[in-house]
């Protein structure tokens, strides 16, 4: 029962949203896709705020059901919900923005303290203040911290990060991460931005004009090179690295993989923490020997495992094994064909950069 | 100058109207300015009409229709006498009766106006905060539209003093009893004593000014004269 079920018809002005999903019942899952690709409004059937035909069962609880005629207003669903724009109530102040939601909760029912969600969110500090006063990174803070305190049995955020200029983003991840780690609460989050899903996503639903492409765990949905082109840009793996070594005459890090190791520009980071790192696809290019000299420095033996065709027809996307991680790289067609390259060939995968996530 | 006894008893009947107008009218208007911003039925520009109708009506014809209706052969004349009211016109509950018709889109534009400005959004978030259709309107909406709220209540007191036409058609003018303001400065500028008319006008002229520079100092007066869309 340690799941959700949403199965959602609704018809949109261009088109029909059209989702039947079974999800995992904890941990992150984003619901991404293009901007009006039906992410909004499948989140607004799950919280009854949006009404579309069929059924809605959140860990063994059913909050809509119409073979039962079941359909439980939105004040009645167990849920939190946090949307793009802060929304705070005007006129009260932080505190009674926080309260709102906590008073209407049985105490017995409530799981998450006052205390915890201030601290979690870091925003004790702000109470007395009034909302017109607080930044956009604040005042979602104190969205989420309103949310949570309702102690939902689901999260619900709508792209909390769209609205914020990219360096309150920056501000208000590492809170986001925590919520992941700290709160056995599932979340459902949207997103258009790849950074936060491979930051902050285990489980991943591929949206597109109403209908779910894919769903399946982050790291196997994103590695698959038979994803839409809408992905095309995008296009990236997670690869989660310890670190393990500094090397002061270049200053450089070395982190390493189960594939192998990648040097990166020194990090401020402990030897023997984790960091997770983005790959793009487009920033892989493919070599066939490990002697051809380059200015590259992050070359690794790996195996060709399958193209998809990329969004522009100059482009393909190659699939790679690099000692059981995968990888992706955009090259172009002319260059698969000039090398030769085809299935099962052992390659090297020159990665040009690689961001930190984490 | 020194204002009579019959001034003064118009003044107190005035204020007293207006007192009482204005609570009805808010109780009222509340109800009909809420479903004038969410409804979504075609029936809402009907309604919305209506409720605006006394705007461009000469009061006249409102008063006319008013005294039909409450009159001993009207619908509601009818009425009132089988529950033993007896007949509404030319008593005080006439007036306010009257009064509340005359006055109803000045307050109902105002907070119709504020409940559409707060839009959608505030609503669905205290529905996600666990807040029932009865809390979401008290605890969201109306703090929300306050200054709507404030405006409309100063425009229809404010309206209903300085109502005439209804009130000489409905009410006429019988002191102590339905001799309001307006009338008394009439009867006084009939009487040819102009320095008693005077007295009372003026004190109505400094009266409206003061409430609409109030109105204005609040930036409450946007559109509320006009159709309220």
């Amino acid at each position: 029962m340690n799941e959700l079920c949403v199965r959602a018809r609704l018809p949109l002005a261009d088109f029909t949203l059209d989702a039947d999903l079974t999800l995992p019942g904890r941990g992150v899952t984003a619901l991404f896709g293009p901007s009006g690709s039906g992410k909004t409004t499948l989140l607004r059937c799950v919280a009854g705020l949006a009404r579309a035909a069929g059924r809605v069962e959140v860990n063994g609880e059913c909050w809509q059901d119409d073979a039962r005629r079941l359909f439980l207003p939105t004040h009645r669903r167990p849920l939190g919900y946090v949307f793009q724009e802060a929304s705070l109530f005007a006129h009260l102040s932080v505190r009674a923005n926080l309260e709102f939601g906590l008073k209407r909760i049985p105490a017995a029912e409530r799981r998450v303290g006052w205390d915890a969600a201030l601290e979690l969110l870091g925003i004790g500090h702000l109470l007395a203040r009034g909302t017109a006063t607080l930044s956009g990174g604040e005042r979602q803070r104190v969205a989420i911290a309103r949310a949570l305190l309702t102690s939902p049995r689901l999260l619900l955020m709508d792209e909390p990060l769209a609205a914020l200029d990219a360096r309150r983003k920056q501000e208000i991840l590492p809170y986001l991460e925590r919520l992941h780690d700290e709160l056995a609460i599932p979340v459902l989050y949207v997103s258009h931005a790849m950074d936060e899903v491979l930051r902050l996503a285990d489980h991943l639903v591929l949206l597109e004009q109403g209908r779910v492409l894919a769903s399946g765990s982050c790291a196997e949905l994103l590695a698959r090179v038979d994803l839409p082109p809408a992905l095309d840009e995008e296009a990236a793996v997670r690869v989660d690295t310890t670190v393990a070594a500094h090397d002061d005459a270049y200053q450089l890090t070395r982190l390493d993989f189960s594939g192998g190791s990648i040097q990166v520009t020194r990090k401020a980071l402990a030897v023997g923490t984790r960091a997770r790192l983005k790959i793009q696809a487009r920033d892989v290019s493919i070599a066939l020997a490990t002697h051809d000299r380059t200015s590259i420095v992050n070359r690794l033996p790996a195996r060709i495992c399958g193209f998809a065709a990329a969004a522009h027809p100059a482009h393909c996307l190659v699939r790679l094994d690099v000692a059981g991680t995968p990888l992706l790289a955009r090259i172009t067609r002319l260059s698969k064909d000039q090398l030769g390259l085809a299935e099962g060939m052992p390659v090297v995968a020159q990665i040009k950069s690689v961001a930190l996530i984490g | 100058m020194e204002l009579k006894a019959d001034d003064w008893s118009a003044i107190w009947l005035t204020l007293k109207l207006a007192s009482l107008v204005t609570l009805l009218l808010l109780v009222v208007g509340t109800p009909i300015a809420w479903w004038l911003a969410r409804t979504r039925s075609k029936l809402r520009s009907v309604v919305g009409a209506l409720v605006a109708l006394p705007i461009v009506l000469p009061p006249t014809v409102l008063g006319f229709y008013l005294l039909l209706a409450l009159g001993p052969q009207g619908p509601v004349g009818q009425l009132t006498a089988a529950l033993g009211l007896g007949a509404l016109p030319f008593t005080f509950p006439g007036l306010v009766v009257a009064s509340v018709f005359y006055s109803l889109p000045f307050v109902v534009q105002p907070i119709q106006n504020a409940f559409a400005a707060i839009g959608e959004r505030p609503l669905e978030v205290a529905a996600t905060l666990r807040a029932s259709p009865w809390e979401r309107f008290f605890r969201v909406a109306v703090p929300l539209a306050r200054p709507g709220f404030i405006t409309a209540a100063l425009l229809g007191f404010a309206h209903t003093v300085g109502e005439f036409g209804v009130v000489l058609m409905i009410g006429g003018n019988i002191p102590g009893k339905t001799q309001v303001l307006s009338v008394q400065i009439y009867n006084h500028v009939e009487g040819l004593e102009y320095t008693q008319a005077h007295g009372l006008a003026a004190g109505l002229v400094v009266f409206s000014f003061v409430v609409l520079l109030g109105l204005y100092r609040l930036g409450g007066v946007r559109n509320t004269l006009g159709t309220g869309q």
